[in-house]
């Protein structure tokens, strides 16, 4: 199995057969501050195929985490059009927007975001509380991607029970759980020791590699952005660099290759 | 649908991981609610009190007494002067139209004996009109007649208290008692009628035909007071004034004279006191919704600062497809959950207290299911009021800004 996936992630990225997921054209974002207007994004203009797995990279206030929230549907462009799966988010109110991250989008971020003093379980199930989904089958698909994460016999514990990657594991089960278009994962393991950072890492590519799920993950570590397929570079609002990872790390074969830690 | 339960539930948990703080919260409303149903129900059992003793002293009664003697310019109480008679209550019964029944009524304490016993009482000097005037039936035995009246038998009816301090368990009728060292007999007992409007027992009584207790206990020939009961309640202050009218004029007292009696109209009386009950169960009830308001604004107070407190976990929330909407409805439930569980707990303990007020001060209290559901939809309207705000301060929250929040 570590042969075919190892093979599986050498293979490069094919995006010409596959349908972007999705379409930015010319994105502008501005703030007005009183008299300054402050330019956060000038004109991005990018596609993004379904399977793949990119990932940002730039300095502190090269734009993009303003991008990412555009992406992440928490919010709107001030200029420019932004198609998510053919859907133009520009257009649409706040109420359809949270539908629309109920629904296509998952989230990972760097402080974990879970709830405290609420089990693994209730935090897994939160998108689906508002989707709307029945308690029965909520517990059923949470089970199911906790398993995913490896952490099925960790349900039941609070995040302050967790380890740091045990929460990160059960965010991103939380993203998965209703099954998404495409996982934003932003500086997901900027709060973790290495170790547990390539194991986070092994969960994205396989979930990538396995599910065809596709990544979006913001960082500004090179190594960590080398288990990417993509690499796109921000500076000052726009892209600088976009290109395939040369060489790509299999995190499965890091892990491999790291010493022990005793626990 | 199944959305609006599972939010409910989640307003749940969110309360019940801060429990201390819900407590305290809720806290407020109890205080507020309780003790409107306290306050209130301390108003309306005295009012029902009142009612009750309109209907058992008969409605339609008037009082005529004595009034006072003004000998340069000091007047004595009322009461006090002998120009009352016989004659009087007579003239009443025959002359005044709105006037049904009348009796003379002299009064005084006396001691009474039976066996071993003895107890401090009053005597009332009555004629045979007495129980219709005051709609007062007798439980064993008979009333006194006229005959008894006209001879001055030494008979007499006992009311419930002096049975129980002199007899105990024995029947009284038939029995002798014995009141300044002459005997009497007993020929009946009065029924329970409990306390009067001003807490007297008005059953501490023995009631006498009035010409005994003239000749052989006061040695007096005039009358203490003259009782009437008038042909209906809407005709007593006719009678009340044909009363006047009569005894000014048998009392031959000039028009620039005051009257050397005194009319009262108990209806009017009570009526009086009624109204006064009422003005005070307001005053109570009002003091008591201010202090359910300041536990609103507490709820008010611990929801802004929760929905300030929890900012990240609205973001999340938000992040993971909550709608503002959503967010609001939780805390607005959030809201309405502590204000109604604190109602129910306020009218559980609103219930306890005026049952415990009216065991331990005596005071009667009426728990009434209006003050209730009043108590109850204002605590919730309340927390409704009191959440709105908050709930749409945390419906408005950017995410991206919730998120960041620390």
């Amino acid at each position: 199995m570590k042969a075919d996936l190892k093979e599986a992630l050498e293979r490069p990225a094919s995006p010409g057969d596959l349908q972007p997921v999705i379409q930015a054209s010319n994105l502008h974002k501005y703030y007005d501050t009183g008299t300054v207007r402050v330019h956060a994004l000038r004109g991005i203009s990018i596609e993004i195929r379904k399977g793949e797995f990119v990932a940002i990279m730039g300095a502190s206030g090269s734009g993009k985490s303003t991008f990412m929230n555009i992406v992440g549907c928490l919010d709107k462009p001030s200029e420019g059009t932004y198609f998510l799966e053919g859907t133009d988010v520009s257009r649409l109110s706040r109420i359809e927007l949270a539908r629309l991250r109920n629904e296509r989008l998952g989230f990972v971020f760097q402080a974990f975001n879970l709830l405290n003093r609420t089990t693994a379980m209730e935090n897994v199930e939160l998108p689906l509380i508002y989707a709307g989904v029945r308690a029965k089958e909520r517990h059923r698909r949470s089970l199911e991607a906790l398993a995913r994460v490896g952490l099925s016999e960790r349900a039941d514990h609070i995040p302050s029970q967790l380890s740091g990657g045990q929460q990160q594991r059960v965010a991103i089960a939380r993203s998965l759980v209703n099954h998404p278009s495409i996982l934003l994962a932003d500086e997901p393991t900027g709060n973790l020791d290495s170790r547990t950072s390539v194991e986070i890492m092994q969960v994205f590519q396989e979930l990538n590699e396995k599910e065809k799920l596709t990544i979006i993950l913001v960082t500004h570590e090179y190594d960590i952005a080398e288990y990417a397929r993509r690499t796109i570079t921000f500076r000052d609002g726009r892209i600088v660099k976009d290109q395939p990872v040369a060489k790509r790390r299999v995190a499965s074969e890091v892990i491999a290759s790291l010493p022990l830690l005793e626990d | 649908m199944i959305i609006f339960f599972t939010i409910i539930r989640v307003a749940f948990q969110a309360l019940g991981r801060n429990k201390l703080r819900s407590t305290l919260t809720m806290l407020g409303i109890i205080i507020g609610v309780s003790a409107v149903i306290a306050m209130v129900s301390i108003g309306q059992g005295a009012q029902a009190t009142i009612s009750q003793q309109i209907a058992n002293a008969g409605s339609n009664m008037l009082f005529v007494s004595a009034g006072s003697w003004n000998q340069g310019g000091f007047r004595s109480g009322a009461g006090t002067l002998s120009t009352l008679t016989v004659e009087d209550a007579l003239a009443i019964q025959r002359e005044c139209s709105a006037v049904r029944l009348v009796s003379p009524l002299v009064r005084t304490s006396v001691p009474v004996v039976f066996g071993n016993q003895n107890w401090m009482t009053s005597i009332q000097g009555v004629n045979t009109n007495f129980p219709a005037i005051r709609l007062w039936e007798l439980e064993g035995g008979s009333f006194f007649t006229e005959q008894d009246e006209a001879s001055a038998q030494r008979v007499c009816v006992l009311g419930k208290t002096v049975v129980e301090n002199l007899f105990g368990g024995q029947d009284p009728v038939g029995q002798e008692i014995r009141i300044r060292n002459s005997p009497w007999r007993v020929i009946g007992v009065l029924k329970a009628k409990g306390q009067s409007g001003m807490g007297q027992d008005q059953d501490d009584t023995i009631v006498a035909p009035y010409t005994t207790v003239q000749k052989k206990v006061l040695g007096i020939t005039y009358i203490h007071s003259i009782m009437v009961s008038a042909i209906s309640q809407a005709a007593s202050s006719v009678a009340e004034q044909q009363i006047t009218g009569l005894l000014r004029q048998r009392h031959r007292i000039p028009a620039s004279e005051d009257n050397d009696f005194m009319v009262r109209n108990l209806s009017d009386l009570a009526e009086l006191a009624n109204s006064a009950n009422r003005v005070m169960t307001m005053l109570l009830g009002s003091i008591a919704f201010v202090s359910l308001i300041v536990g609103g604004i507490g709820v008010m107070n611990i929801m802004l600062v929760s929905v300030t407190e929890r900012t990240r976990e609205i973001g999340i929330r938000m992040s993971v497809g909550a709608t503002g909407g959503d967010i609001q409805f939780q805390f607005l439930t959030e809201a309405v959950v502590l204000a109604v569980f604190g109602g129910v707990f306020g009218i559980g303990i609103g219930v306890l207290s005026s049952h415990g007020i009216s065991t331990s001060l005596g005071w009667p209290t009426l728990v009434s299911t209006s003050a209730i559901g009043m108590a109850f939809s204002f605590a919730g309207a309340i927390g409704i009021a009191a959440g709105w705000y908050p709930a749409l301060k945390a419906s408005r929250l950017d995410p991206i800004e919730a998120l960041r929040y620390e």
